[in-house]
């Protein structure tokens, strides 16, 4: 078993197809709250496998899209310090902000480098003892235990050189928000797979409580999100409101307690800003004092005045679930992963540009 | 972002694994996985092993699908 192929097999996922027909009974709303998640569902052809009953709806988990205006055109001025070098996951590099991007910076000889791991920036900070090495800290609960780690060798290792950028979101908080809003009708949660290694699926449980919602915790491979689009469905049809773990090969109800350790000694909670969203209490991840000499927001000016979103830009929106992309007024005419206008169309688990690169 | 692969160990040294990423090698810091074993297959997010797979509840979930098919 490698636990890909097995869970590839197109004639189970006929079969499971058929099943999802059979007991869709009205029109459901689901919300696939991870973008990985509206990746798999278009790059597998699930959408076209569904009866028309089923609507998906993307949700708020991409971690580039989520991420404020404010906070990308800190990025983007903190990539014009003096002796700096910014290290970035890729996603980030053509999100535009108010008046750049550091695709833009980088062209105009900014040191910004792009990693696959957050390992690599503080092998920088060791090789560039002259030179201030950035990270730029973003994603959810799969990954802040990952930057959590760095921090502390960073911390072993004594570095006076490597800094932070936080800007580390919580995904339950989001969703609460998003039931709170009520701008969007959802009747069922595909809750993120892998952020839920870390947080377990306890996590929702007060979504299923209190917003009478259903949950269910799912992988990515095709039979993983059949198979959870079949457990919402059955859960709707019997007015359940039940958190249920499809996963369970990666996801248990509590979760992974050693990641979560890592996050919680070196990160607190703290109001953050999402775009869509708005402000969201305890939302987001911000260094302990302890690590504060790391903290990029602590030890650099992040001033951006006249930081705002593009207003043609739909992507506030359609990280609610309250518009789809093709409702967009910009899309596929003049933005475009080439001349994207707003995150969503650039980061690849974006749902702009997933339904751009998809045409659905 | 939120992407992991599932991989199989080679070899460990000092808490990084040397995996087998669909035919592609890799390394990953498995300093999070206690009691991660050669053979084992482990989820890599960002060059760090974040979870072991496991294989019984691999079987079972398939099993399921497998009988709704029937």
């Amino acid at each position: 078993m490698k636990f890909i192929d097995e869970f590839r097999d197109p004639r189970l996922a006929g079969k499971l197809a058929e099943k999802i027909r059979k007991i869709s009974l009205r029109r459901v709303n689901l919300m696939e709250v991870c973008g990985t998640h509206t990746v798999a569902v278009f790059r597998h052809g699930l959408k076209d496998m569904l009866p028309p009953g089923i609507g998906l709806l993307s949700g708020p988990g991409c971690p580039v899209c989520v991420t404020s205006q404010r906070d990308i055109d800190s990025m983007i001025k903190l990539a014009g310090e003096k002796r700096v070098i910014i290290a970035t996951f890729g996603d980030m590099m053509k999100v535009p902000g108010t008046f750049s991007s550091l695709e833009k910076e980088k062209a105009l000889g900014r040191d910004i480098r792009v990693v696959y791991s957050p390992s690599e920036s503080l092998a920088m900070a060791r090789d560039n003892p002259g030179k201030k090495v950035i990270f730029l800290g973003i994603g959810f609960e799969t990954t802040s235990p990952l930057i959590a780690s760095c921090v502390l060798d960073a911390e072993r290792m004594d570095f006076k050189n490597y800094f932070i950028l936080s800007s580390h979101k919580l995904v339950p908080p989001a969703m609460r928000a998003l039931m709170e809003k009520g701008e969007s009708k959802i009747d069922g949660f595909l809750c993120p797979g892998h952020v839920s290694v870390t947080i377990g699926s306890d996590a929702y449980d007060f979504i299923s409580e209190k917003y009478r919602i259903p949950c269910v915790v799912a992988g990515f491979e095709p039979l993983d999100v059949l198979q959870g689009i079949y457990m919402l469905l059955r859960q709707v049809n019997r007015s359940e409101n039940r958190v249920e773990i499809q996963y369970t090969r990666a996801v248990s109800r509590k979760g992974n307690e050693h990641l979560r350790k890592l996050m919680d000694e070196v990160f607190e909670k703290t109001d953050v800003e999402w775009r869509g969203l708005g402000v969201i209490k305890n939302s987001g991840l911000r260094l302990k004092r302890k690590f504060l000499r790391f903290d990029a927001r602590s030890n650099f000016d992040m001033k951006t005045p006249g930081s705002r979103e593009n207003k043609k830009c739909s992507c506030g929106e359609i990280l609610k679930g309250a518009k789809k992309p093709f409702e967009c007024k910009l899309f596929a005419k003049t933005c475009k992963p080439e001349n994207p206008f707003g995150p969503c169309m650039v980061s690849t688990e974006g749902a702009c540009a997933t339904y751009y690169k998809y045409r659905a | 972002m939120c992407l992991a692969i599932p991989a199989k160990i080679l070899s460990i040294k000092h808490n990084i694994a040397r995996v087998d990423m669909g035919g592609v090698e890799r390394h990953a810091d498995i300093r999070m996985l206690g009691g991660a074993r050669t053979g084992d297959y482990i989820l890599v997010h960002a060059g760090f092993g974040i979870e072991k797979v496991h294989p019984e509840e691999a079987k079972k979930t398939l099993e399921i699908i497998r009988e709704m098919g029937k």
